[in-house]
């Protein structure tokens, strides 16, 4: 299912959407993606873990770490998303190495071919990413570009022309993980980012409360990560934990 | 000059990092370019690299390792200079850049701990806050360092995510810079990273062949027929080279870390040669050679000495490989280790274990003749740090 069409069905039911994000082989990925979507999810971002991600925080971290540690790869994550049997869309999250290594071009048509729709790159800035687009577009995928709270002026310009799918706001300066403080800097990105492509805002985003605070800020969507990647952690009673959680978020972007 | 597209050198280079560091590498970018040809900064930095630094570094003619090897072999005494290592002059121009741009803080990462101690002088002599990220195996293994840096007022923070070591406390330095882009500057330690950190730092070391330059002219009224430097992530080496590379007739060597030979494991390369096997790819925000498995990710390195233990190489050396300019050779731990004890012995100069390698390379190549006649080493650091290291190797051997 192509991105766009997500938010166009949640903007028709005035909806804000709910982007889960899990790293793809820590824990039983099939089971976590069933009960996120079961609990909400619109759209779930599956990890692709790399030895050194650099844009994560602690909590995201030890989840790649406990993913590559029981031997997920680019092959078995293909294969793992292939088998997904889920009526939403499919966005790979990795780091640009295990893209370039496996070549471009490949790695577009097996995204393609296994059903995902959208790419994030968090390494990947615009000035870098001409020839992926390039692939992505051929293979019907969106390539979807991070804008930071300092990106501005003739940056920012060329991102919003870039971008496709959704544009992911990061609410703050640093790394992924979950915090207490969202609401501020939301609210001064998303007067800042005027655009007709859908606003997501991510990092540090872990409740109801705060998910309901950036939807009425303005926001299409939330994107949620550590905390779900909390509860998998836990190892106790995740799926059942991990559908209150999306329900619970979900139920305050209506 | 061999800059072809912003930050590029030939494909490698470029910029591969999250959004929220692109403003700042933009501001680093224009701040250089403002500062770097400014009279004030440059007087200034002159200032400190001579009379703080120790510079200029003597080119010393080491007679008793020439008879052996049947050419005259200089020795560029980067282990002079203050803190007994070329990473000073690095770090005095970067934190020097930094306070011109008006930054309170230093962040930095450090392997085993030179360029972090580096970067603790000239934090403290600019008194500026300093924060080393270190792996926390590293710093069990380099006590004595973490003290020094301690000593000058740095703090040092251990990393203890993925294999505790420095590419780890690179990942962990960016993530400080990312959440503290604002008031911080990020003092990397060699020519790798985003652009313009491989220029920065290839430029702040070009004193070391600027000087070479100079004093060989003086001494012998030519250029050298080769010049050997060790290379990690190459910041000794590109600074001696790079005043060279017009000069056609000069051989360069690279000289990486061959370890325990040019092999793999799953998980670890038992070398450090990524520009000799490494295979191209993107870390810590460049294309370069990188050592990494089939998937992409990347491998950890290995070498006895701790400055070369390193999965990336700069950029710009990745390019000069390509084109043939810069030829990479290598030298393993047990070739690196025999230099060390040869240059104590006949010329009373314990090399770093790092240096070692270049060394070592004298040794290997001197009978080919491909050397020439007259050959320059960059001594780039002396060897008191590596005492205790040695001393395990040689119990083990």
């Amino acid at each position: 299912m192509r991105i766009s069409d997500k938010f166009i069905e949640l903007k028709g039911r005035k909806e804000g959407a709910l982007i889960a994000y899990v790293c793809t082989g820590d824990g039983d990925t099939g089971e976590i993606v069933h009960a996120l979507v079961k609990g909400g999810a619109d759209i779930v971002e599956l990890g692709l873990p790399f030895s050194d991600p650099i844009a994560d925080g602690p909590t995201i971290q030890a989840s790649i770490q406990r993913a590559l540690d029981a031997g997920m790869n680019p092959d078995k994550y293909f294969d793992m998303v292939r088998k997904l049997d889920v009526d939403v869309p499919l966005v790979v999250m990795t780091y640009y190495n295990l893209i370039f290594k496996r070549g471009l071009e490949q790695f577009a048509k097996d995204c393609s071919d296994s059903g995902i729709t959208g790419i994030i790159v968090p390494d990947l800035p615009p000035e870098e990413s001409g020839e992926l687009a390039g692939y992505c577009e051929k293979n019907g995928i969106d390539l979807i570009f991070l804008v930071a709270p300092n990106t501005k002026g003739s940056r920012l310009e060329d991102i919003l022309k870039r971008g496709t799918g959704f544009l992911y706001l990061v609410s703050r300066l640093g790394v992924t993980g979950a915090r207490a403080d969202v609401a501020l800097s939301t609210k001064e990105v998303l007067d800042r980012v005027k655009t007709d492509t859908p606003r997501a805002v991510g990092f540090g985003i872990s409740s109801g409360e705060q998910a309901a605070s950036v939807f009425k800020s303005g926001a299409d969507g939330v994107i949620v990560g550590s905390a779900f990647i909390d509860i998998i952690a836990s190892g106790q009673d995740v799926t059942g934990r991990l559908q209150a959680l999306a329900s619970e978020i979900k139920s305050s972007l209506r | 000059m061999n800059i072809t597209k912003k930050g590029k050198f030939g494909r490698f280079g470029g910029q591969f990092v999250p959004e929220v560091l692109m403003p700042a590498l933009e501001e680093l970018e224009e701040a250089y370019e403002r500062f770097k040809d400014n009279p004030d900064f440059k007087k200034e930095l002159d200032y400190y690299l001579r009379d703080f630094g120790g510079r200029p570094s003597p080119l010393y003619h080491a007679r008793r390792l020439s008879e052996k090897y049947g050419l005259k072999v200089y020795l560029k005494r980067e282990d002079l200079i203050h803190g007994g290592a070329h990473k000073l002059n690095n770090t005095l121009g970067q934190a020097l850049l930094a306070k011109y741009m008006g930054k309170r803080r230093l962040i930095a990462e450090t392997g085993a701990g030179q360029h972090g101690t580096a970067t603790a002088m000239a934090g403290a002599n600019l008194g500026m806050d300093t924060e080393v990220y270190m792996g926390a195996k590293d710093t069990r293994r380099q006590r004595m360092n973490v003290y020094r840096m301690e000593l000058m007022g740095t703090k040092v923070i251990p990393v203890t995510s993925g294999s505790q070591t420095l590419k780890d406390a690179i990942n962990e330095a960016l993530r400080d810079w990312v959440s503290n882009v604002e008031d911080s500057y990020y003092l990397i330690g060699s020519v790798v990273g985003p652009h313009p950190y491989p220029t920065i730092v290839r430029d702040f070391q070009c004193v070391i062949g600027n000087e070479v330059r100079q004093q060989i002219m003086e001494k012998e009224g030519r250029l050298p027929d080769s010049i050997i430097a060790c290379a990690g992530g190459g910041s000794n080496a590109i600074g001696t080279f790079h005043p060279f590379i017009p000069d056609t007739d000069v051989k360069l060597f690279a000289v990486e870390a061959g370890g325990s030979g040019l092999k793999c494991t799953d998980k670890a390369a038992l070398h450090s040669a990524s520009l000799s096997v490494g295979e191209e790819g993107v870390l810590h925000g460049a294309r370069t050679k990188i050592l990494q498995d089939p998937y992409g990710q990347i491998l950890e390195s290995h070498s006895v000495s701790a400055g070369l233990d390193y999965s990336g190489v700069g950029p710009e050396l990745a390019y000069l490989a390509e084109t043939g300019r810069i030829l990479p050779v290598n030298a393993e731990d047990s070739e690196a280790l025999a230099a060390f004890h040869e240059l104590s012995r006949m010329e009373g100069i314990i090399p770093a274990l790092e240096s070692s390698h270049a060394l070592a390379y004298l040794a290997k190549a001197a009978d080919s003749g491909e050397l020439g006649d007259i050959v320059v080493i960059n001594l780039s650091g002396r060897g008191d740090k590596d005492l205790e290291a040695v001393l395990e190797k040689v119990g083990q051997l």
